[in-house]
């Protein structure tokens, strides 16, 4: 499997990382020689194999639906790069 | 000797005795920093380092100190993975295996180990701050991606730490730095406040002087955690208990795949001296076979990275960290994402989006699943039959700096004996068995079914008992 420049750009932007040019002419050499190397699984017959999603048996793990503490607005709000009363504050998302 | 050159285990005793104290014990450790951090730079945020006050007196660690990765969240005090997107954050909370360790009465050392950055990398010359290096020979990289961990506790900056391991990042420096280092069962320790790399695959774990400390350090951190979803409701042996210094009976198994081309002929004899040395102990030991060994490092290249991509989402300028200047929303989650994240962050991601994204899903992610169940299966087979399996843990001992920068296919098949252990879910320690020539560490590897760390404290502890290797301590 190959992986041209025009997927790099575009799982760049499902990835939400802006790319240079040069990184991009890197990248593309590194990746193409990393998923040559992943290909070696195309191989083997996976037919009736179940995928292991979990490693462990346990599943629906769930806890009752009664509220408890978290954290204060003022500890989430601590570590942020802009903040505005209650708010983070981000550039303008609605046009 | 030196308070600091101690084990914790003699420490904790001489604590109980009164012979110390822990601000004694501290400025042990702020002396060595003092005298060697400048060649080793284990630690980070150096200048940040202030003497700790506080522990829980009641407790049995009795207020020694432990020093802690930079991915596991420390109230208060910084916590950044070593990467430039988490620039000064400080969590609001404690993870659970830090709240237990206070819990204990251990101090949280006020310096956080080097990593490399989110755990990317088997060398910690991906930490933002630059990589630490090798105490047994400073040209030489300490692994990683707990390196900073191994390197404190190897160099005696530390008297014990905690990493953590999603590919071997704690087995491997463990191994090159001539230290202990475990890996537990998958959901055995909590992962809440551990911040993430691979869900599926992380687990934190202890980095010793011995298999003692590690015992003791495991029954304390291990358990159930309600925070954490995938912890297992196990209980939690007494590893303590497990020290018997007897494997008399005991079969273990040798797997065939590990031992071919690629593995370091000084490395591969020192495996089978101590092989040999476990059969002196009198266990038996058998070759066997683990057939899907060659899929272990692609099959974890699509799901680490695939679980990568996703836990970094989080990590866009919003809520903490660095954020890039921008004149649009798009503009700045893309540019703080440019600039915050290093080289192997990136290539992870973009490798991780790749194999989850439309048309690509079912051929890579999907299958490196399937090919998983394969891989977890050939070990239960094994253990059907035998109590543990010993192998190398690297096919190489530490490689210089530099060496492996250029290529990261390279650096990813350095992982090669460690991988398949987290695939599969295992336990798994490496301990010292050796030297080379060129006086590098060598580290044995001792994996054991799920949940059977007792087997691996066992034959560990065994083999140490009967061997010097860990009173060997680098020139520095």
């Amino acid at each position: 499997m190959s992986i041209d420049k025009d997927t790099i750009k575009h799982v760049s932007h499902l990835a939400r990382i802006e790319l240079q040019p040069e990184e991009l002419e890197k990248l593309s050499g590194q990746l193409h020689d990393i998923l040559g190397f992943i290909d070696k699984i195309s191989v083997l017959n996976i037919e009736n194999v179940a995928p292991a999603s979990h490693i462990l048996p346990i599943s629906n793990v769930l806890r009752e639906d009664k509220p408890q503490s978290s954290l204060s607005t003022e500890k989430v709000l601590a570590n942020a790069p802009s903040k505005k009363g209650s708010y983070f504050s981000v550039p303008k998302i609605i046009e | 000797m030196e308070l600091n050159k101690l084990t914790a285990h003699q420490l904790l005793d001489q604590l109980a005795s009164k012979k110390t104290t822990p601000e004694a014990i501290e400025e042990s450790l702020h002396a060595q920093i003092k005298k060697t951090e400048q060649k080793v730079r284990a630690y980070v945020r150096s200048d940040e380092i202030k003497k700790i006050t506080k522990y829980n007196p009641a407790g049995q660690l009795q207020g020694l100190p432990i020093t802690i990765k930079d991915n596991i969240c420390t109230q208060g005090a910084k916590t950044e993975c070593c990467s430039k997107i988490l620039t000064d954050f400080c969590p609001p909370y404690d993870a659970t295996v830090i709240s237990k360790l206070k819990a204990a009465g251990a101090e949280i050392f006020s310096l956080k180990a080097n990593m490399d950055e989110f755990a990317f990398g088997s060398s910690t010359e991906n930490s933002y701050y630059g990589p630490s290096a090798n105490p047994w020979n400073l040209e030489c990289v300490p692994g990683g991606s707990s390196g900073g961990s191994a390197a404190a506790v190897a160099s005696d900056e530390a008297i014990w730490a905690l990493g953590s391991d999603t590919g071997g990042s704690i087995r491997q420096p463990a191994a090159f730095c001539g230290v202990v280092g475990l890996k537990p069962t998958y959901g055995r320790v909590s992962r809440f406040g551990l911040i993430a790399f691979a869900s599926s695959l992380d687990q934190i774990g202890p980095i010793t002087k011995d298999v003692e400390d590690a015992a003791i350090l495991s029954k304390i951190i291990s358990g159930y955690d309600p925070c954490d979803s995938t912890s297992v409701n196990v209980a939690v042996a007494d590893y303590t208990k497990s020290l018997t210094k007897d494997i008399k009976g005991l079969k273990i198994g040798i797997p065939k795949e590990y031992f071919v081309q690629g593995l370091d002929p000084e490395v591969k004899t020192i495996i089978e001296e101590a092989i040999q040395k476990l059969q002196s102990l009198g266990a038996t030991s058998k070759s066997v076979s683990l057939p899907h060994t060659e899929y272990a490092v692609p099959v974890y290249y699509i799901i680490a990275t695939a679980e990568a991509s996703s836990n970094l989402a989080r990590f866009d300028g919003v809520q903490y960290g660095y954020r890039a200047k921008s004149e649009n929303l798009m503009q700045m989650y893309k540019l703080t994402r440019a600039q915050g994240f290093g080289d192997e962050a990136k290539r992870r991601i973009l490798l991780g989006t790749f194999a989850l994204s439309h048309g690509y899903y079912d051929a890579y992610y999907l299958r490196a699943l399937k090919v998983r169940t394969l891989i977890k299966q050939d070990f239960e087979q094994v253990f059907k039959d035998f109590d543990c399996i010993v192998s190398p843990v690297s096919p190489t001992p530490a490689f210089k700096m530099g060496e492996r920068t250029a290529d990261p296919l390279k650096m990813y098949l350095s992982d090669i004996y460690t991988i398949s252990v987290n695939l599969a879910g295992i336990p798994a320690i490496s301990i010292p068995c050796g030297f080379t020539k060129k006086g590098l560490p060598v580290g044995l590897q001792i994996m054991a079914k799920h949940f059977d760390e007792e087997m691996i404290f066992r034959v560990a502890h065994t083999f140490e008992q009967n061997t010097e290797w860990h009173k060997v301590k680098p020139k520095l």
